[in-house]
């Protein structure tokens, strides 16, 4: 079979630009294919989406040189502040407190927003010969062999390539037409997702409150303005979504509290059912999921994007390797070592994450208490809590390469 | 007439491509050897790029070099050098192992020179090589030094002789006989015989006596944990490789 180019990505969103940027840098040629037109990818203004990416992640995106374009626009987490309340009691007695000072590796993470980091990948390709960028182009069916994999555009076009990524989200059509499955579960519960403006600056602290009804996490923006994601139930989430912003900011503000100061909105707002989504593998013949394809995950510690990049880093050093010893970089027993790097891992972070969730999302007195209990012991003992800070700035495990910021 | 040579040829086909899917599926019979390879071609590619001042990361790195590729079997390491840009010639004794071979490197797009035949019929008739992989086949021929000669002069000079075998002493039995071929059934009894297999300095004296001055040697170590190979500068106990100069 002769290829269009070495490997086809589907799924332009952020981990597939990320892939194509790491396999184009050792050399592969990378087609990818989004349904979506390019200026709907790119957004036009700001709205109201971010990430909070995990130091290493960062790593990642300097080592694929993406990340100078976004260094300005980003806003570094200094401290992290972990509490437990309930509305309108302000944070209860005990907290975490995991400060970067504790570990030699500099800030936990960084925030930045969705269409910052959206541009600065689809300019990264656009400089990249190596890429093929196909917006506004679906998918229709894939056909592997042994030797080789076609995919089948909505207009006739048939491209060939060795290998095929599906990084096409939550519900990927890839691992569909592939015949992969996925076990998953929901929470009951919505994520609110907006952009707060406010009085006073945050000092890049990011702040996690732990209440009844879900978790509420204030993340530092660059000027006076911080991303919140806040859980509440299904039904609830929809009738919070619903009111105007005036209404929406009442039913925030006990819950926020005041040491910021008055709060505005900015932007959209958005919800996301939460819910866990793993596919029953991440590789087939010829074919190999990353991101949300592969876990779809609750995003309550800023982990989904994280995990993403993880599997971009994983996958790209996978590959290079095996096309450095000769070996097809499509092979079975290649793609293997991506699913054994990955798998234990994502499903270990998916059930803790989902694990803490549910600790925390409840009222229980006991289970309060232990969450008191739990905190004070956390903070009593800094080994345990720099454990922790350096599980969030994604620093734990075996780190790809690009992840600890080298080239492959 | 024709028809029925065709309707021949084609059963025939079939059968090798049965054989070349089983030769190479990494859970099928020739599983050991697929865990192992990885770990065997980190070793023959950077030991190759060394000698020859090659660059890994480029493309094609091995272009304009001619690599003998001994005991080549269903072509696992003939493939990857070929795909690395190396001009291969792959001899197997077996002569089943070749169409198996042929096909596959068909099907993955690669030109290669497969051969009935060993390396003194190859050095009989003056052929020579930059490189020239033996791995895990010294430990099956009945003179190694002999044989080992005729590597030497299939050899330019300045080229590069890679060679791996079993050690010999109780953990080689234990592990290479008791572990792979009694318990794990990775390999068939009767694989290897013990008595053949050479220790690492017994292993130099036959380099140096065969005319190549031996330069290095390393030991590919398994993990049972990881479950998988490594390659160790100290721990030769049961496999490991050496690299030898034609000078």
């Amino acid at each position: 079979m002769s290829f269009d180019s070495d490997i086809v990505i589907v799924g332009g969103g952020l981990n597939g630009p990320a892939l194509a940027l790491a396999l184009a840098q050792t050399g592969r040629s990378v087609t990818i294919i989004d349904s979506q037109s390019r200026p709907v990818l790119e957004g036009a203004g700001f709205d109201g989406r971010s990430y909070a990416l995990a130091l290493a992640s960062k790593r990642l995106l300097d080592a694929i040189g993406v990340w100078q374009a976004v260094a300005d626009q980003s806003e570094a987490m200094l401290d992290i502040k972990v509490s437990d309340g309930r509305a309108g009691e302000g944070a209860g007695p005990f907290f975490l407190h995991f400060d970067h000072r504790e570990i030699e590796e500099g800030p936990m993470g960084f925030m930045v927003e969705d269409r910052f980091l959206r541009r600065a990948l689809l300019d990264a390709m656009d400089a990249e010969q190596n890429i093929t960028q196909m917006f506004e182009t679906r998918v229709v069916a894939q056909e592997v062999s042994p030797t080789g994999v076609s995919v089948t555009l909505a207009d006739g076009r048939v491209l060939n390539a060795a290998l095929l990524i599906g990084a096409d989200g939550r519900s990927s059509g890839t691992a569909k037409r592939a015949g992969i499955g996925r076990t998953g579960w929901g929470y009951g519960q919505t994520a609110l997702v907006a952009c707060v403006q406010h009085e006073h600056p945050h000092m890049g602290i990011a702040h996690q409150f732990f209440m009844p009804p879900g978790p509420l996490a204030i993340l530092p923006l660059p000027g006076n303005r911080s991303s919140i994601v806040w859980s509440e139930t299904d039904a609830r989430a929809q009738e919070i979504q619903a009111l105007d912003d005036a209404a929406y900011l009442d039913v925030l503000r006990p819950r926020f509290g005041d040491f910021l100061g008055e709060i505005g909105l900015e932007g959209k707002r958005f919800t996301y059912p939460l819910n866990l989504t793993l596919a029953n593998a991440f590789i087939g013949t010829r074919l190999a999921l990353i991101g949300d394809a592969a876990h779809g995950m609750h995003p309550i510690a800023g982990q989904g994007l994280n995990a993403g990049l993880r599997d971009v880093g994983a996958l790209a050093e996978v590959i290079s390797d095996a096309a450095q010893r000769g070996e097809d970089f499509a092979s079975p027993q290649v793609l293997a070592r991506y699913q054994q790097w990955r798998r234990f891992d994502t499903a270990a972070l998916a059930v803790a994450t989902d694990g803490f969730n549910k600790l925390f999302s409840n009222d229980n007195p006991i289970l309060r208490a232990g969450r008191g209990l739990g905190m004070g012991l956390v903070n009593a003992f800094p080994r345990l809590r720099r454990g922790f800070i350096r599980e969030a700035a994604g620093l734990t495990g075996d780190l790809p390469k690009l992840l600890k910021g080298q080239r492959l | 007439m024709q028809r029925h040579q065709s309707t021949v040829d084609d059963a025939e086909v079939a059968k090798f491509e049965a054989m070349a899917a089983e030769w190479w599926d990494p859970n099928g019979k020739f599983k050991p050897l697929h865990m192992l390879n990885p770990c065997r071609l980190d070793y023959i590619t950077r030991q190759i790029a060394a000698e020859f001042g090659r660059d890994l990361a480029a493309d094609a790195p091995f272009d304009g070099l001619r690599i003998l590729d001994i005991g080549c079997g269903g072509g696992l390491l003939s493939e990857p050098m070929a795909r690395l840009g190396a001009s291969v010639v792959g001899a197997d004794a077996a002569e089943g192992n070749l169409p198996v071979a042929r096909i596959h490197a068909a099907q993955s797009g690669l030109e290669i020179d497969y051969r009935h035949s060993t390396a003194e019929a190859l050095a009989e008739a003056g052929e020579q090589f930059d490189v020239v992989l033996n791995m895990e086949v010294v430990e099956h021929v009945a003179d190694p030094l002999a044989f080992l000669s005729a590597c030497h002069s299939l050899l330019t000079p300045g080229g590069l002789h890679l060679c791996s075998t079993i050690n010999r002493n109780p953990k080689s039995y234990a592990v290479a006989i008791l572990g792979a071929e009694v318990v794990m059934r990775w390999l068939p009894r009767g694989t290897h015989e013990w008595s053949k297999f050479i220790t690492p300095d017994e292993l130099y004296e036959l380099l140096k006596n065969a005319g190549l001055r031996p330069v290095d040697k390393k030991g590919f170590v398994f993990n049972p944990v990881l479950w998988s190979w490594s390659i160790s500068d100290r721990d030769l106990s049961v496999n490991y490789v050496t690299a030898s100069l034609r000078d």
